[in-house]
Parts: C-alpha cells; structure tokens; sequence
C-alpha cells in the first residue's frame, strides 16, 4: 500500500504549557501532544489501548511518562509502549519544530 | 461479555483470576462463591497464626477492594450446591441462581477426618481454615492437654501451634518416622530429637481406633488397648477433596476431579484447579504446582496459547521456628540411585542428594538449608552433574553466606518457590520499575506472596541490586508510593521541617527517584502542602487526577458528567428549569437523579463544559472531588409529622460551611430529623440524627465497598455545637488520614476513643476550627473561574480542530 506522509502544522510552541496535554484533531485523527519539562514535544494517538480505551490527553505527565487518566496505565511518550504490569503500545507521529511552529508528521 | 463463574474462593482460584485480569481484563464479567465468610487469605500462614507470629487481618490477600476494583461479584459465605451443566449454571445454598459460559471449580480441600466412633465429638477438628485456627485458640483458654493425629508436616506445624499456645501436645504418629513422605530415617530422626527438645512428645506406630468423652472428647484409645487423655484433638492426617458438588453433576471424578493438561473436565467449558483437581492421577497439596496450573488455565480460558502443563516437582520445607529442613523429589534410594550424603552430627546437620543417570532427582537437607534453592534448579533443570564433586554440589560456593550468594546466583534459579519466581525476573523488575522496597517487589512479581519463607532471599536480592541506594530500614516499611521511600508520616514532617512548598520542590529536596512522580504521589503531596499552609498554598493544578482537574467526571467514552450543587437536595423551579434547558440545548443523552439527591447530566463534551456551566449558572456540586460531595438531608420538621428538628436548615448550612474543602479521601453527610433516619445518617463520614432537645453525631460511616455502620460521637443540644464539634473532626481527619484514606478506615486505625479524646479538649477543638475557617477561606467556585478565566479555558478545555490542507 502506497502511504503518503504529510506533514501539518498544529500549533505554536511557545503556547504551550509544560506537562500538559492537548487534543488535536487532524482530520478525523485525535491525537494528543505533550510538551514535558525538558521541552521536548510529543505526539501520539489520543487513545489509550487499555480495552475500555479512554484519552491520553487529560493524563498526568511525568517525565516522558503520561499516565491513562481512566485507568492509570504508563505510556512511555517516546516509543508509545505501555510500561509493565500491563502491556500495549500507542501510536507516535514524528513531531518536528521549527520556528515557534510544531509540525506532526502523518 | 462473557459470564465466568468460579466456585471456591480460595488460594488457587484467586490466582487464576488474577492471571485472568492481567491476560484480558475486560473479557469476563466474573461471579466468585466462597463458602468461608471471608476474601480470599493465604492458607499456608495459618500455622503462623497458630503460632502467634502474625495476625489475621495480616494474611488477607485480597481485601475486598480488589474484588471491587475488579468488578467481581463475590459472594462470600455462600456455597454452590448444584452445578447445572446443561443449562450452564450453578444454584448456591441461598437458592441464588448464576449462569455461566465457563465455569472453574476450585473448591480445595478439606482435612481428612479419620471414620473412627467419637470423632464427632465436640474438640476434635481439622486444620484447614480460619474457623479451626480460631476454635483451636479458644481450646487453648480452657484445656491444657492436646493431641495431634498425624506427625506430617500440617501437624507438626499444628503441634507447634499448640504449644505456643501454652498447652501439652501429644503427637500420635502410625509410622515409625515423622514425616516419612518428605525425610528419609535419619533426617526425621533428627527432627524428632529436635521437635522433642522444644518440649513436644510422640507416640510412633500408634493406631487411633475410638475417640472418648461423651459430649466433649476426654482422650483417645489405640489399636493395642492404650489410651490417653485429650481436651483438644486435631486431625492432621492428609486431606480430601472437595469433589461432591462435581461428582453430583456428572463430572468424571477419580481422587480429585480429573483434568487434562490444560484444566478441563471432561466436561466442556468447565475447569477445574488447586487441590480439588487430579492431574495425570497427582492431587497437590502445595500451592506452587497450583499456581502454575492457574497460569495454564488462564491462558486457556482466555484463549490464548500456552504449554500444557506437564506436572510438578515440588519442594517442601517446614514452618517451624528452629527448624531448618527442606526436601524435593525423591527420598529414598533405590538400586538405581546413587547418593551422596553427609551427615555432621555435631552441629545436626544432614544432606543426602540421590543422583540418577547423571541428573539429581531427590534433595534432603537438615540443619542448613542454603543449597536448596540450587539444587532444586538442578532437579528441575535435570542438568548434568557428572562433571561435578560431591564438594561442589553441597557447599554453597562463597562459604559466608550473605550477598556473595547472591551475586553468584545465577539468574534462572527459583527463588520464589510458591509463585515460580526466578533471580532474573526479581532483578528485571528492580530496574525496570525502579523498586526500593520488598513490598513493592512482591507487588510487582509476586515473590514472597504465599509462604513468606523467601523474603530474606528477596531481601538480599534487592540490597545486592540496589548497591549503596539500598536502604534497610526503607525497604521493609511502606512508602506512599514507588517513587520515594518515604512514608506519609515522614513526607508530612519533612514537609514542615524544610519548608517546601511545591509539590516539584518536595519531589526534588526529598530525593524522588522518579523526578515527576506518579499518579500516586503528586496529587498526595499536593494534598498535603494544601493542608499544611492553609490558605497560602497555591494549588498544583496539573498534579491532580483528571476528574479534579477538569471539575468533572470523566466517563469511559471520554466525555463527562455535570453536577451542580443543589445544597441539602432542595430545589427550586427556576433551577430546574435551567437544567432542562441545559439538557436540551446540549443534547445531553442523560439526565439522572444521583444517590446524593441531585442531577446529574451524563455526556457532556469537554469543550461544551465552559458553556454549560455558564448556562447553568449554578456552583459545582464537586461530585468528581475528593472534598465533601452531599449533605442528604430528610423533610424533616417543616413537613414531616415525626421530625424534631430542621434537617434540611442544618444540612445546607453543613453543606455552605463545607463546600469545596480538600479532604484526604470524599465525605458524605446526612442529616435526618428523627431516628427514623430517612437520610441514611447511619452510613455517612457524618451523620446526624435530630432528637428531643439536639442532636446525635454519627461518624465514620460508609454505604459503599466497606460497608460500616457509624459510631455514636457526641449528642449535643445546638446547631452551634454540631458545627463546632464537624469542623474539628474533619480537620482531625484532614491532618492524620494518609491521602485517599476513608474516614471509615481512619476511624478504625485511629480509634473512637482516641478521637473522641482529642476532641474532648476544648482548646483542640478551638485550635482546629481555626484551622479549618482558615483553609476554608481560599476556595472559590471552579467552574467561575473556568468561565472567567481565558487560560484556563484554552489550556484544559479548548478543542484543537486542524482541517488538513489548509
Ligand atoms: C495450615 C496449612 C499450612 C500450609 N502450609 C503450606 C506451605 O507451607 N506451603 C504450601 O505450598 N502450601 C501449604 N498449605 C497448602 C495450601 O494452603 C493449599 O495448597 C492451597 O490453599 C490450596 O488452594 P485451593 O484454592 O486449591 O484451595 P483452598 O485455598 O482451600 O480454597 C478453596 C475454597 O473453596 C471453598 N469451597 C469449597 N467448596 C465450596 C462450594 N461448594 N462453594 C463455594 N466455596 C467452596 C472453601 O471453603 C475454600 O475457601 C498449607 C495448608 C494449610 C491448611
Ligand atoms: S427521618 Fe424522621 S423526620 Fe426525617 S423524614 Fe424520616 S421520619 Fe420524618
Ligand atoms: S517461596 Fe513461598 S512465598 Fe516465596
């Protein structure tokens, strides 16, 4: 299958607030975008994979860590594995800056 | 979903949910019976309850919470009678009736109580439960003389009981060797010297043939005519499944109930595990082997793929303080065999491996124990010893002992026997999770939940990893959380000694190994800070759960329900007319009463939430907060014919005074004008109950997971009283519950008494109440501000909609 990879600006930098996350949608996609402490900014599908699903964006950020506001399971913001006892990844975009402009890469 | 039902709440089949929950935690909606009025506790400890080492609030290992948290219906003194298996459900001793797609049966087992007359006798019993345990201690009080029938491991763990408990024991053995299944004849004759010098006394090859007494047993009399006295006598004879229940619905059942390797009866979608069931005609009786059945089961129900399970080796070793002994596979030597032994009666001790073709297929050690979990590996690896000496295999390679053990331990050697736990798998998680305590250790990998008997071996592992972070003392208490050592207590001290002010600051200045924190600590610490400065504590809002963060309930779907305070449930049209048309300007797909006598609007969207409150124009009913959520009051005087106060007057006051307060955990009220307590008074943190002349103070009530009727705190005379003496109990509470702790369970940990002591003094009083208006004087309407405040809004509940391409 032929995928095209496009690249989309989603907001300014300097607005957002460290340990927070943010709902974007892009299209019918929902993703979640921290910027943690040391600055660097992520993003990732606004889903977690616990069975029951839930948001990420509204989860408690530590480190490069967010946890699952409904279910309180570990989501590394790097790779988007979930952190034992549980198990389950989540999707991750590539997310660049360039000029106070966040890009996300889908 | 599909309906699992169990039957037996015991050791094997918990762990068989708990591995279900960890595969699939949302496939099975589960029903558990247990037929002892109890969760389900660790069975092995009773000996040391016996013994007087621990209690039995201790050896609880699923508190009720779990079964809640799980979503588990449990019935707890309830037993199945009848399994239905072609309509596929079973029928309780209650007559409740429960469907089932997959059934497991692990029922356990019961003592074996020897067909002889008289043992129907009051005073003669098993060893199996709590309510043995308990019979036996109450024995104890009164009777001096016990007997204990079987010189196995249950009864010599029994007999030692007894004497703890004070009493003369008398073992009544049938062989001429104790503990003949597990100890060839010297290592048992060394434990008999030993057993005897700790004051117990045996009769080998004796037959008990009739129990005396009339009502109550008097004694025992034996095969060749002898008899003796007993007050107490204990079976400890071998144990029975319990198989009636399968047997009666047409289960095939040989000793136990028969599976296959992966569980199942012969009949489909019902499974059987733990000591009721018979693998490949072998029935366990110690929970390792029952724990890796549970594993295969698991997996089986939950239909994934996993190895059949082949059998067990098992190891067995005896709690007996003093004692050192262990014993695995075969015992006794046949003209196949070859041993090695050595045996130094000096210093008692005894070691005998049997080696077949190359491989060691028996162990038994007396006196020192250290090897053991080395050779079990061998036994189970079934690893070549040919190029070994008899030196090397018996003698732990760094002769001190201590961590050098430790370090030379290779990583696949079993250190937790009951849970199948290796060195590797300890130290993984060590790293990996960044365990500092043995609690947390346990937590995470299960070593050490069942015997206990490897803690010290987890211990060492978890200094040896750790190196000089390792810290003793931290490790063995608990802390709030795994990012710190620290317990409540010290937090709250340091806390005030060092001025720290922000929950980032306390992380930092406290040596937080996970520089963030977690989900556990960040909203205590900030809890805490709150309580500590009053007013002058700016709140972390980020370090708040969602639900307090957004000031509303998040719901699976990920939007959120609205409640606004309705203040002692009463209401008036026009804000009735407001929610109507909230409700239908927002599309919002339910309206409910809560159990707190208000509404509720379920599915409101994030970015609505602004406007809705707007709309609403009503304050935050804090239904998602850990602060006061309802005061439910009653119609009380100004209606009702029986009612001798104003509840409702008092309970909007309540309800203004304590609106918004940060509380360790939520606190409910309810304010009924007579004891007819139509506000379910008796089951809130408070609750108050009008009488001639005043009112009654109730506290420490609960209606939900830990259901506990409130105690009787104060009746007082005045309106002015009743607020004087709540404010000076919540904030007693605020200031010494550990964070997320329900005033039911503080009440209890700290005591009534105690409470009521310190509120009895009226300068204690004085000094909390101002301590309270104070913290009460920084709160102000969350939802105003939201609504007021730009930031805010944009930061937590702004929607960001990128159409692509633009
Ligand atoms: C004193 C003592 C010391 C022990 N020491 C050790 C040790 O050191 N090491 C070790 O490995 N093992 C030890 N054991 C054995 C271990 O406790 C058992 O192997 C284990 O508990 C068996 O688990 P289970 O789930 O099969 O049965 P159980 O734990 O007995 O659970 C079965 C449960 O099912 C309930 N039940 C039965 N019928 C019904 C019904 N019809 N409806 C509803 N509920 C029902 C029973 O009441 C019981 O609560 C010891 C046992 C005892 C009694
Ligand atoms: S509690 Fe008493 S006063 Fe209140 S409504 Fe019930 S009966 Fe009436
Ligand atoms: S060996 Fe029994 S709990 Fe670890």
């Amino acid at each position: 299958m032929l995928q095209t990879i496009t690249r989309i600006p989603v907001a300014h930098y300097s607005n957002l607030k460290q340990r927070t996350g943010y709902s974007i949608k892009i299209a019918d996609k929902e993703i979640a975008l921290f910027k943690v402490t040391n600055g660097s900014v992520y993003a990732l599908e606004n889903h977690s994979p616990h069975p029951k699903g839930g948001v990420l964006s509204e989860g408690l950020v530590s480190g490069d860590y967010v946890y699952c506001p409904v279910y309180d399971w570990k989501i590394s913001l790097i790779d988007g594995l979930v952190q034992a006892p549980d198990k389950g990844k989540v999707q991750t975009y590539i997310v660049e800056v360039e000029d106070d402009i966040i890009f996300i890469k889908i | 979903m599909k309906k699992l039902v169990m039957i037996g709440n015991g050791m094997a089949g918990i762990r068989t949910i708990e591995e279900i929950l960890k595969l699939a935690p949302e496939q099975f909606k589960i029903t558990i019976f247990g037929k002892e009025p109890y969760p389900n506790y660790n069975r092995i400890k009773l000996s040391n309850i016996l013994q007087g080492d621990t209690s039995f609030e201790e050896i609880i290992m699923n508190p009720l919470d779990w079964y809640q948290e799980n979503h588990i219906q449990l019935y707890t003194g309830e037993a199945v009678t009848t399994i239905d298996v072609e309509a596929k459900h079973v029928i309780s001793d209650q007559g409740r009736v429960v469907e089932f797609d997959e059934l497991i049966i692990a029922t356990g087992s019961k003592s074996f109580i020897l067909p002889i007359p008289g043992a129907d006798k009051h005073g003669v019993t098993g060893f199996r439960d709590i309510q043995d345990c308990e019979m036996m201690i109450k024995s104890s009080e009164n009777d001096k003389k016990a007997v204990v029938i079987g010189g196995g491991l249950l009864g010599l763990e029994a007999a030692r009981g007894l004497l703890n408990l004070g009493m003369q024991v008398d073992v009544v053995h049938l062989m001429p060797d104790l503990m003949e299944r597990q100890l060839d004849s010297i290592a048992s004759s060394m434990l008999k010297a030993e057993l005897e010098s700790q004051g117990m006394n045996f009769l080998m090859e004796k037959e008990t043939v009739e129990i005396l007494g009339d009502e109550r047993v008097t004694g025992l009399r034996f095969k060749d005519g002898s008899e003796i006295e007993a007050g107490l006598v204990v079976m400890a004879i071998g144990i029975k499944s319990n198989v009636k229940i399968a047997k009666n619905s047409g289960i095939y059942v040989n000793r136990g109930i028969v599976v296959n390797d992966f569980m199942e009866t012969s009949i489909p979608h019902i499974y059987a595990v733990g000591e009721c069931a018979e693998h490949r005609e072998i029935v366990y009786g110690l929970v390792a082997p029952l724990y890796e059945q549970g594993k295969v089961l698991a997996h089986k129900i939950c239909g994934l793929p996993v190895d059949p399970y082949k059998g067990s080796v098992t190891g067995t070793q005896l709690k007996v303080a003093g004692i050192d002994l262990y014993s695995a596979g075969e015992i006794v030597e046949d003209s196949s065999t070859k041993a090695i032994k050595v045996q130094n009666e000096f210093d008692g001790v005894y070691k005998k491996i049997l080696i077949r073709d190359q491989n060691i297929v028996g162990v038994v050690l007396y006196g020192d124990t250290k090897d053991s979990t080395k050779l079990f590996r061998m036994l189970t690896k079934k690893e070549d010893v040919s190029g070994m000496t008899s030196v090397s295999l018996l003698q732990s390679e760094t002769g001190e002992g201590g961590s050098g053990d430790v370090a030379s331990m290779p990583n696949d050697e079993l250190v937790c026997g009951c849970n199948g736990v290796t060195k590797g798998e300890i130290v993984e998680a060590i790293h990996k999770q960044g365990l500092t305590t043995l609690d947390q250790v346990s937590h995470c990998t299960n070593a050490g939940r069942s015997c206990g008997r490897c803690k010290p071996l987890v211990s060492q592992i978890l200094a040896h990893t750790l190196g000089d972070q390792f810290d003793a003392a931290a490790a063995a208490k608990t802390s709030i959380c795994g990012c710190t050592t620290l317990s409540r207590e010290e937090v709250v001290a340091e806390i005030k000694a060092k001025s720290l002010t922000t929950v980032k600051e306390v992380m930092n200045v406290l040596g937080w190994n996970n520089e963030e924190g977690c989900t556990k600590c960040r909203p205590a610490i900030n809890y805490y800070l709150g309580m500590i400065y009053k007013d002058e504590y700016k709140d972390d809002r980020d370090s708040r759960l969602v639900n307090e963060k957004i000031h509303a309930n998040i719901q699976k779907d990920g939007t959120y329900s609205v409640v606004p305070r309705m203040y002692g449930g009463v209401t008036t049209a026009a804000d009735l007319k407001k929610i109507a048309e909230v409700a239908d300007k927002y599309d919002v797909p339910l309206v409910k009463l809560t159990g707190g006598q208000r509404i509720a609007l379920f599915g409101v969207k994030k970015e609505d939430l602004p406007n809705v409150w707007a709309d609403l124009d009503m304050p935050s009913g804090y239904a998602y907060g850990k602060t006061l959520r309802t005061v439910k009051t009653c119609v009380g005087a100004q209606f009702c014919r029986y009612g001798t106060q104003d509840s409702m007057a008092l309970g909007i006051a309540l309800e203004k005074k304590f609106e918004r307060l940060d509380t360790p955990h939520k606190v409910k009220m309810g304010v009924s004008a007579c004891p007819r307590n139509c506000s379910e008074a008796g089951i809130k943190d408070i609750g108050f109950v009008g009488i001639d002349g005043g009112w009654e103070i109730y506290v420490g009530g609960n209606g939900g997971v830990d259901l506990r009727p409130a105690d009787l705190l104060y009746t007082v005379k005045t309106e002015e009283e009743v607020m004087e003496i709540t404010g000076a109990y919540l904030q007693y509470y605020r200031e010494t519950a550990n964070y997320l702790e329900r005033t039911s369970k503080w009440l209890e940990r700290k005591g009534l008494d105690h409470v009521k002591e310190v509120l009895a003094n009226a300068e204690t009083r004085k000094a909390l109440n101002e301590r309270m208006d104070e913290t009460l004087k920084k709160y102000n309407d969350p939802w105003t501000e939201a609504i007021q405040n730009e930031e805010i809004k944009d930061q937590y509940y702004a929607k960001h909609t990128i159409k692509v391409g633009e």
